[in-house]
């Protein structure tokens, strides 16, 4: 019992395929959404990068930091972020976390100590620049004696960005507890990874920065949690940042509106096969954990959930044309941050 | 009350803020060990240890981006810039993260962001900034820039305790020019409250920073040939005391905005546009600016002279008015 994940329970193996299901139901609504027009502005699928994105954010407690980037959907699936939070802010609610201000998952949700709640701060789109927020937040944390380890999702293309490295850096140098995942999931936007650097491994980002870093194939959940809890428990003994690199594909086009038609005849065909969440539940059904029966139930149980989430958001009101100017500076009550979460039917 | 220096000032605000709120702490290159570059920040180190006073890499986006992280996290980080040219290198951070932050997501970023601004030093093109202006078009974000010791101390404690993110500017030309009387007692100068420094009749003259000194002597001048200048320090760039800019223009029916930053897009462009609109009708002559020249920060002695504005520039203007 060397890995992490042979001390995962039966129940909590369905949990994990449960997040992932998730944010692939999530982002399938979302799409039909957007065809009714009623999705405001682009929207961004993660499709292929559940599995890593749910088998990461698996390794955190639930009141660690969470910055993910926007296809990260299952990430927050596994934070416990509800589904109708992410209809809310795709559809422009005045009841959104945004308040109607920001897109998608540009969300915030910042607990007090001793609050059973993730901290997340979701992206802005200057990509690089959640790294040193992560390893700020990382550190306050230890300054003010809390429990939390601190986990940034970054893509290949945001690598390239300063503060990516230059927030790697400091983590290191403070020795932060932060464990930034970079993906590697071939484009960024339509520029492919070799444009992006000259190195095949983007684990290898983090070789001057004196921190562990490892490359796993992040379309294998189980072999994703595996590095990243060890990774995070690392950080959480003060050993300090770390990163791992995620060998995955982006299955669409980056919005939308993008065919990817710069994407090579073939290689879509030959991820298709690598789609983490049937590969998880054919590991799972071989070694016993689980039984076909239990993952269709699963994937009943997120529709269902979904479909409901998904119809209460719509329901909801656009923001007031006069609130425009509200909440620019404090001292104003309209600033207040709201976040729903719920509790799966798995319990962890 | 002891009278110590703008510089002392503000190393006494910081001492006094880490005090009174664990909370506080401070961040920036060279800042701990050497005790800053001018040493703003001198015996911080060895009196709050080095978890509170961190030395950093020369890494502006990360200095103030994890101070955004930190204070999601409820500290109260003050970022040193060396020179406040700096603030460049981390710009995105804080226009895009820390200044949208409450707007989008209610999440405030209680960070101060603080460094030697201003020329008339020898500093060139990359160390005598001004750098208001980048940040007066940027919603979310306030400024600052004190003119005596006794703001210095005042203004730096009320960002510190202040719940959005404050830039303040410290004019490097004042650190050890300029002392008064500081009281040891604590006490803050509000953020938004311009000061009346000079009473006058005839004109006012709007200004901030060392250019206050230069309004001053040139108000002396203008007052051997009966001239009675007003000056306007506003302190606060943002939010700017409206209230105050009208209220002089009312009195006196004559404005000439001085800054040190270069002219055109400067902060005296929204001050002329905010007379036009507030107190046109007490106007009796043309707003009249005094600026910088527009280009770069020369390095010779002669050349920054030139580019700089100076009593003598400020009092010709005056007459300008006076005589229109």
């Amino acid at each position: 019992m060397n890995s992490p994940s042979e001390w995962l329970t039966d129940n909590e193996v369905l949990e994990m395929y449960y997040f992932a299901r998730l944010a692939r139901e999530i982002e399938e609504r979302l799409v039909i959404l957007f065809r009714q027009s009623k999705v405001i502005g682009g929207l961004y699928r993660s499709l292929g990068q559940e599995g890593e994105s749910v088998a990461t954010a698996y390794a955190l407690k639930r009141t660690d930091a969470v910055l993910p980037l926007i296809r990260n959907m299952g990430a927050l699936t596994t934070m416990g972020v509800r589904p109708r939070e992410i209809f809310r802010q795709y559809m422009a609610k005045g009841t959104s976390n945004s308040r109607g201000r920001d897109l998608n998952i540009h969300i915030v949700n910042l607990p007090r100590e001793g609050v059973d709640e993730p901290v997340v701060v979701g992206p802005i789109s200057m990509l690089g620049d959640s790294v040193p927020v992560a390893a700020g937040i990382a550190m306050g944390a230890r300054m003010r004696g809390r429990d939390l380890v601190a986990m940034a999702w970054i893509g290949d293309g945001a690598t390239s960005t300063g503060p990516f490295h230059e927030g790697l850096n400091f983590a290191a140098v403070r020795k932060a507890p932060l464990v930034v995942i970079a993906e590697d999931n071939k484009y960024a936007y339509s520029t492919p990874i070799s444009k992006q650097m000259a190195i095949t491994k983007i684990d290898e980002r983090a070789a001057s920065y004196g921190v562990p870093h490892e490359l796993v194939d992040g379309n294998d959940m189980l072999a994703v949690y595996d590095a990243a809890k060890r990774l995070v428990d690392r950080a959480r003994a003060g050993e300090g940042a770390s990163l791992l690199g995620v060998d995955t594909m982006r299955m669409q086009g980056h919005a939308q509106h993008d065919d990817a038609r710069y994407v090579p005849p073939g290689m879509l065909d030959e991820w298709v096969k690598k789609d983490p969440l049937p590969r998880f539940r054919r590991a799972l059904t071989e070694k016993g954990k689980a039984r076909e029966k239990d993952f269709d139930d699963v994937d009943r149980l997120a529709k269902e959930l979904v479909a409901r989430e998904a119809d209460l958001a719509a329901e909801e009101p656009a923001p007031e044309p006069q609130t425009v100017t509200r909440g620019v500076y404090a001292g104003d009550d309209f600033a207040v941050l709201r976040l729903e979460f719920m509790e799966s039917p798995f319990r962890r | 009350m002891p009278i110590i220096s703008y510089l002392e000032a503000i190393r006494q605000a910081l001492f006094d803020e880490m005090e009174r709120d664990e909370r506080v702490f401070v961040m920036g290159e060279d800042i701990g060990v050497y005790g800053g570059a001018f040493k703003a920040t001198e015996g911080l180190l060895e009196k709050y240890g080095e978890q509170r006073v961190i030395d950093t890499p020369i890494s502006e986006a990360a200095i103030v981006g994890s101070a955004i992280g930190a204070s999601y996290m409820g500290l109260r980080p003050v970022c040193e810039m060396q020179f406040i040219d700096f603030i460049a290198c981390c710009f995105d951070m804080l226009t895009n993260f820390a200044a949208k932050s409450r707007y989008r997501n209610g999440a405030g970023v209680p960070i101060v962001v603080r460094g030697p601004c201003g020329g008339g030093v020898g500093g060139g093109p990359f160390h005598s900034l001004n750098p208001e202006s980048f940040f007066l078009n940027t919603p979310g974000l306030k400024m600052v820039e004190p003119s005596t010791a006794y703001d210095a101390k005042g203004l730096l404690k009320a960002a510190i305790r202040d719940d959005d993110p404050v830039l303040y500017f410290e004019h490097k030309y004042l650190y050890r020019r300029i002392k008064d009387d500081v009281p040891d007692e604590d006490y803050v100068v509000p953020l938004g409250k311009a000061a009346v420094r000079r009473e006058g009749r005839d004109v006012s003259i709007v200004t901030f920073g060392a250019m206050v000194y230069t309004a001053l002597d040139a108000a002396t001048e203008l007052a051997r040939n009966g001239i009675e200048a007003e000056v306007l320090d506003l302190r606060s760039l943002a939010p700017l005391d409206r209230e105050a800019v009208v209220a002089t223009v009312a009195k006196t029916s004559r404005a000439l905005l001085l800054h040190e930053a270069t002219r055109t897009g400067g902060i005296a462009g929204e001050l002329a546009a905010i007379i036009a609109e507030e107190a046109f009708e007490y106007l009796d002559a043309p707003v009249v600016r005094v600026a910088s020249a527009d280009t770069p920060v020369p390095y010779a002695p002669p050349l920054e002279a030139a580019f700089l504005p100076n009593v003598e520039k400020v009092v010709s203007a005056a007459r300008r008015l006076v005589e229109y």
